[in-house]
């Protein structure tokens, strides 16, 4: 993901000269064909779909629409989707920080495995991620007994949807932070520690501000998979109305319950909230984008 | 601030970037660490600095042994290679990060540190140009920043790393003069690290001429360049001429084999003659001739087939009316031989 952020910002300030660019185009016929293709591919599985999901959800008008959201299971499931990305978010954004601090300022041995240990997330499936905890906490589980003894309920309780959240959610602000950290070196930080600065005034006054665009993206990315996750938090929530329904079960249970329209308004809430992470995400990046250029077009003349 | 370097070992892995270097530096002068790169040159800056830890040895300043304090509390001002600017920060914001992370009792008021970024930006002639961001300003306007920053913190010591290796040669030499009339107005201790043997002649009091991790020599750049101790050094310092050599008798011969010594002739000290000038030449063959600039040089073969080269005056070589694959006399002027076991 990092990677194409990347690529796509290289891609915008080096732009071609007109010779270059004939160059390597093809034939018109080719490239509206590929344009054909990749617009028909994009309204088929992309726009479609999402006119849909508004085109069902306001089906029965706009006052049976704001009706699904006076009822309280769908509060209480907001409310919980709000709380658990709400702290799954910033304790990943701490841990993310210390992570691609540590891996990209310093040499250590098993860094490699921190780096795969970090990717885990993304190959597991979240059902399995669900089920660990499930395995650790639940009622037959490894530390469950002593949970229940002490009063403490982990597993169909918001703990559980708290820890499934954070789990799925922990490579991305460190996968976004990590290519920038690596790639920006020591220099200024030096610079910074010369000058007298202490380690905290270095942090936040040079390093934080340097890889700023960067982290947003990865609160973005993180924010968005906190609130849509389904496998893992299902797992672990036993879909008790009005207590342990986050948002994408809560349109489980709706849809299951034949109440297509509601299942479809609430929906929305998630499509709305893809389109804003979307236009955020995009802004972010032209922000990041104009960064770099100005960057590397006076790193040229410099260099002339 | 005068700094000492005593008996400084540096490893990194199996590499020895440092042996046992000893370095006086005198308060005030404008020094030189010169050498080839890998030479150590920037690890004992660094060193000297705070950012790097030697092994074993120490540095002192004004006779202190600050070898175990961090580099901020050794309050010095350091020019990376690269600028390091701040890159988020205005050019004024730069300068004032120094006086701004101060403790708060230490602090100067925000009108203070207004003068004396503004004060700074005179002296760095980029007074309109606080409000711009690094990446807006040139290679050579990046560096008198990075110099003010550094300045900023009233340091003792001033170290820059290659301060002027990534910029053109036009831009280069201004820097050059403007950084010694600046050390000459502000005269403090300052270390540049460079591998232009140009530039540490032309700017610099005194010169350390680094070779693998040792200092081969220090001295003045007259000194350096005229007397210098080891074949490395007259190496260095400019283009040589080396041949064979015997020393008998206080006279110096030049020889066709191999005895044991080298001998070193700098191009310019080589005269050309059409004539033979008594017994103190030998015979050589023009082979090519470069006659743009204010030097003319002259390649040639001896007698025995080495490739020796020449540098004359143009004056000289207008007078001599010298072509290409002619026979002419060749005088050393002056030579300096080594023990060959020295020249390793």
């Amino acid at each position: 993901m990092a990677a194409s952020l990347q690529t796509q910002i290289r891609g915008t300030l080096a732009p071609r000269s007109g010779a270059a660019a004939r160059a390597i185009s093809e034939p018109t016929v080719v490239r509206w064909l590929l344009i054909g293709i990749a617009l028909v591919f994009l309204g088929t599985f992309l726009f479609l779909p999402l006119a849909i999901v508004f085109a069902t959800a306001f089906q029965k008008g706009v006052g049976f629409y704001l009706q699904v959201f006076r009822d309280p299971d769908t509060l209480a499931a907001i409310r919980l989707t709000l709380l658990a990305a709400g702290i799954a978010v910033p304790l990943n954004v701490v841990f993310g920080i210390a992570a691609a601090w540590v891996i990209g300022k310093f040499d250590f041995v098993g860094k490699s495995l921190l780096i795969t240990l970090i990717d885990l997330p993304f190959s597991v499936s979240p059902v399995v991620a669900g089920l660990i905890y499930v395995l650790l906490f639940g009622l037959q589980g490894l530390l469950g007994p002593w949970l229940i003894a002490h009063g403490i309920r982990i597993i169909f309780a918001v703990p559980g949807i708290v820890l499934a959240t954070i789990f799925v959610t922990f490579p991305f602000v460190a996968r976004e932070l990590l290519p920038m950290i690596q790639s920006q070196g020591n220099e200024e930080e030096e610079a910074a520690l010369t000058l007298g600065a202490s380690g905290w005034q270095t942090f936040f006054r040079v390093t934080l501000p340097n890889v700023k665009w960067a982290l947003i993206y990865g609160v973005i990315l993180c924010n968005a998979r906190a609130m849509g996750e389904f496998g893992a938090v299902s797992v672990v929530s036993g879909h008790i109305r009005g207590l342990t329904d986050t948002v994408p079960l809560h349109i489980e249970i709706l849809y299951n319950d034949y109440q297509f329209v509601a299942a479809f308004a609430v929906a929305s809430l998630l499509a709305l909230l893809a389109l804003m992470t979307l236009l955020v995400k995009s802004v972010v990046e032209w922000k990041a984008g104009q960064q770099f250029a100005a960057q590397s077009a006076s790193d040229t003349e410099s260099n002339s | 601030m005068s700094i000492s370097v005593r008996g400084i070992t540096k490893d990194f892995g199996h590499f020895k970037a440092l042996k046992e270097v000893d370095l006086e530096i005198p308060d005030g002068q404008l020094v030189a660490l010169l050498g080839p790169s890998g030479s150590g040159k920037t690890t004992l800056l660094r060193i000297i600095a705070g950012l790097e830890f030697a092994d074993c040895g120490t540095v002192q300043f004004d006779g202190k042994d600050i070898s175990d304090q961090t580099a901020g509390e050794r309050h010095v001002g350091f020019v990376f290679q690269h600028y390091a600017l701040f890159r988020h920060m205005t050019v004024f914001e730069n300068i004032a990060f120094g006086l701004r992370v101060r403790p708060r009792r230490l602090r100067p008021s925000e009108q203070k540190i207004r003068a004396k970024v503004e004060e700074l930006l005179r002296l760095i002639q980029l007074q309109n140009q606080a409000r711009r961001y690094p990446s807006q300003l040139s290679g050579g306007q990046r560096q008198r920043v990075a110099l003010a920053r550094a300045l900023a913190v009233e340091p003792g010591v001033l170290l820059l790393d290659e301060p002027f290796g990534s910029l053109d040669a036009k831009v280069r030499q201004e820097l050059r003069r403007w950084l010694r009339q600046l050390h000459d107005e502000v005269h403090i201790t300052s270390v540049f690290v460079t591998h232009d043997q140009e530039e540490a002649l032309e700017v610099a009091d005194l010169v350390a001429v680094m070779n693998e991790g040792r200092i081969e020599q220090v001295g003045s750049p007259e000194e350096v360049y005229n007397h210098p101790a080891t074949p490395f050094v007259y190496n260095f310092l400019g283009n040589v001429n080396l041949f064979h050599g015997r020393v008998d008798d206080g006279k110096a011969y030049i020889q066709e084999t191999d005895t044991g010594n080298l001998a070193f002739v700098r191009p310019h000290l080589l005269e050309i003659t059409r004539q033979p000038n008594g017994a103190n030449h030998f015979r050589a063959t023009t082979t090519h001739i470069n006659a743009a600039g204010p030097v003319v040089k002259v390649d040639a073969l001896t007698e025995w087939g080495a490739p020796i080269h020449v540098e004359m005056s143009q004056e000289r070589f207008q007078a001599l009316r010298l072509n290409k694959n002619e026979v002419v006399f060749v005088t050393p002027k002056d030579i300096a031989v080594f023990q060959k076991d020295r020249a390793s």
